[in-house]
């Protein structure tokens, strides 16, 4: 966003239209004409929708109609009557477990991706905003943020697997097996490690903005009326970034929480809720679950919701820094 | 500034009206060649002798000229040559869908897409799932339905057996010092980190068969498999077992040097494979019960390709692909007929060991049985 505004200033001054700008935000901000001016403004949503009409259909085609015909199915049984007796999944202890080790997994990869990340990010704020170091680790974090399913597993199967370079390197100088209690990396526990390789790039997109609005002015000024650094950390910037790190927190829990290719492509047990619902869609073995796999993306959906909407809670109050 | 915005929401909404078009305009076009030259209603015909002979159905499928294929690895059971035979003989492409899907993924994908052009004609289904979907299936005798024993059949043909393996132990010799002879043996230190299955037995049937032959091992049965899920639970607390799903790859690469699958991957990911096959690769069938599982092979009622998808169960029930399925370590379902009529590729069947005399195989009953054992204690035992 920042990248892409900053060329777009200077040749407006330079070039001879430069007063169209002006005349085109006088029209809209002052107060004054507001009134007389309504009917023209309430009209505008009215085309704008237009614009957003593709894009609903979209949403509507391939997210909410697919959302509520897999969670749909959950109420039905076997023969397309409906029933709860789904539900009784619920009670299943091989599910629980499922949900507490997604949750756990979810937790502890945001819980380290969120800190690094922040980290990463305070690190960042130090730099020159157009230098050279901000703008690549700017896109290298949009870019590594994405790289999750089959391509992470395998860069990690070919680092740290049984056999991967890593792991083969470790043995021969260091006489140090990671793997001597069985491959690390195919546990629930060891997706960690895949997980962060995307959480903390996510971290830095998502909290990096919120660091960019901590004015160093603020900083000056407390130090004028006689702040310690500890002090303005304490007492300005924290509490001014907390609501952020909190709802980028919750977003890398549901981006953890969701993911299922990287996981899929590394584990061959079942052990998160995505592959228990893998397990109960295609099993040649235990027939009859179909629609049990319906329940527990309800049981997913209602996690992401709270989790989104603590986020969106969040993300409002944080919003107040960033004007 | 307003018309702009105006024309470009216009430009979007029409973008994507062309999108979703194109979505649709490709599942209509198909029905017209099917039938072809010849009046004959290959859809329900329930033998080629019924409905004018083995060589109006071999021009019947000509014209049809495709046969959509599902969940056949070109590495299980020789599939590969299977397929590549068929096209050689016939001239009709084969188009093979999900090749690592699983029986459950080929009912689904015959539900999903009833009437395209795109579903699958076949079907190589494992026996829990063909129990539960006969209703998709339609009834036909091969030419030499006589050489299938009765057991290995549906009196109408709605299925026929294809093939079965024995499950067995393929190990790395470069990596496993001393020779497995059964499940038992790799609860050895030796075997740390080294054993793993072909898949989720909630899952997979193969993987599933990993654990019924381990009940056998260790004083369980046919009708229980609880002690084999707890045999396991021992490989997993004495640190030996692996959590990833074994592939030719894995194997070939060395990162499962010990895989308990059937006879007939094991052999085909060995030296058998060549460049690409791990030159170590032993496979052994431990010694004591046996256990082997059937898959079936079975015709859509809906196929969009009827005379193909007939000729496919002429060639599968050939002594051509019985004879490919023998060469990887598969026991065809006519090798009896086959043996007696001195059609049998003796050097393969000498290779897999000779037929399999004595072995167990589940019934519905148990196979049902056996799946709640697993639902309740697989993953309480092994969850990571």
């Amino acid at each position: 966003m920042t990248t892409a505004s900053a060329p777009a200033a200077p040749p407006a001054p330079a070039s001879a239209g430069a007063d169209a700008p002006r005349s085109d935000t006088s029209t809209t901000t002052p107060p004054s004409t507001r009134g007389a001016v309504g009917p023209r403004v309430r009209r505008r949503p009215g085309l704008a929708w237009l614009g957003l009409l593709p894009f609903s259909v979209h949403v509507v085609l391939f997210l909410a109609v697919p959302a509520l015909i897999a969670v749909g199915s959950g109420f039905f049984d076997a023969a397309g009557r409906p029933t709860l007796a789904n539900l009784a999944a619920f009670t299943d202890p091989s599910i629980l477990r499922a949900f507490g080790a997604s949750a756990a997994l979810s937790a502890v990869s945001a819980v380290i991706g969120a800190v690094v990340g922040a980290v990463v990010c305070w690190a960042l704020s130090a730099l020159r905003p157009d230098g050279l170091v901000r703008s690549m680790i700017d896109s290298a974090a949009s870019v590594l943020a994405q790289f999750g399913g089959v391509m992470l597993a395998f860069a990690f199967i070919a680092t740290i697997g049984a056999q991967g370079l890593v792991t083969a390197w470790l043995i021969t100088t260091f006489h140090w097996d990671v793997n001597a209690n069985g491959a690390f990396l195919y546990t629930v526990p060891g997706l960690v490690i895949p997980y962060l390789y995307f959480q903390v790039p996510l971290m830095v997109l998502t909290f990096m903005p919120a660091f960019e609005g901590v004015k160093t002015q603020w900083g000056e000024a407390a130090a004028t009326l006689g702040a310690s650094r500890a002090t303005y950390w304490r007492r300005i910037a924290l509490p001014v970034l907390a609501p952020a790190f909190w709802g980028s927190l919750l977003l890398l829990f549901a981006n953890g929480f969701s993911s299922f290719a990287t996981a899929a492509a590394l584990i061959s047990q079942g052990g998160i809720v995505p592959l228990t619902i893998r397990q109960q869609l295609t099993s040649e073995t235990i027939i009859g679950l179909q629609n049990v796999a319906g329940v527990l993306a309800l049981g997913m959906v209602v996690v992401m919701a709270v989790v989104m909407g603590a986020y969106a809670l969040l993300q409002r109050r944080a919003a107040r820094w960033q004007r | 500034m307003q018309y702009k915005r105006t024309m470009a929401g216009l430009a979007l909404a029409a973008a994507a009206v062309v999108t979703l078009a194109g979505c649709s305009a490709t599942s209509s076009a198909s029905t017209g060649g099917a039938g072809g030259t010849s009046d004959t209603d290959w859809k329900t015909a329930t033998s080629a002798e019924s409905a004018g002979g083995m060589d109006a159905l071999v021009k019947a499928a000509k014209a049809e000229g495709k046969l959509n294929v599902i969940a056949l690895p070109p590495t299980w059971a020789n599939y590969g040559k299977i397929i590549d035979g068929f096209q050689k003989q016939y001239g009709i492409t084969v188009s093979s869908a999900n090749p690592n899907g699983s029986s459950a993924d080929e009912v689904a994908a015959v539900k999903s897409q009833q009437g395209q052009d795109t579903a699958p004609d076949v079907l190589d289904l494992g026996n829990a799932v063909l129990q539960q979907n006969l209703g998709l299936l339609t009834d036909y005798e091969v030419a030499n339905w006589d050489d299938i024993p009765t057991t290995l059949k549906d009196e109408k043909g709605a299925w026929t057996r294809d093939y079965t393996g024995l499950m067995s132990i393929g190990y790395d010799s470069s990596k496993v010092k001393k020779a497995p002879k059964d499940l038992n043996d790799l609860l050895d230190p030796q075997y740390k980190g080294k054993v793993s299955i072909a898949g989720d037995p909630t899952q997979a049937n193969q993987a599933a068969s990993a654990v019924y032959l381990a009940a056998l091992e260790n004083g369980g049965s046919a009708d229980d498999v609880t002690k084999g899920v707890d045999y396991f639970g021992k490989l997993k607390a004495a640190g030996n077992w692996q959590n990833v799903l074994p592939t030719q790859a894995t194997v070939a690469s060395g990162e499962t040097p010990v895989v308990v699958q059937w006879s007939y991957n094991n052999l085909a990911w060995g030296p058998a494979a060549g460049a690409s096959g791990n030159k170590n690769w032993k496979t052994i069938v431990p010694k004591g019960d046996a256990l082997g599982s059937y898959y079936a092979q079975a015709v859509n009622k809906d196929a969009p390709h009827p005379a193909a998808a007939r000729l496919w169960q002429e060639y599968i029930a050939s002594p051509k692909a019985q004879n490919l399925y023998l060469q990887a370590g598969a026991f065809p379902a006519t090798l009896a007929a086959m043996e007696k009529s001195g059609k049998v590729d003796q050097d393969a069947l000498d290779a897999a060991g000779g037929a399999p005399k004595d072995y167990v195989e589940l019934s519905d009953d148990q196979v049902t049985a056996a799946a709640k054992v697993l639902a309740a204690k697989w993953s309480a035992t092994m969850g990571s």
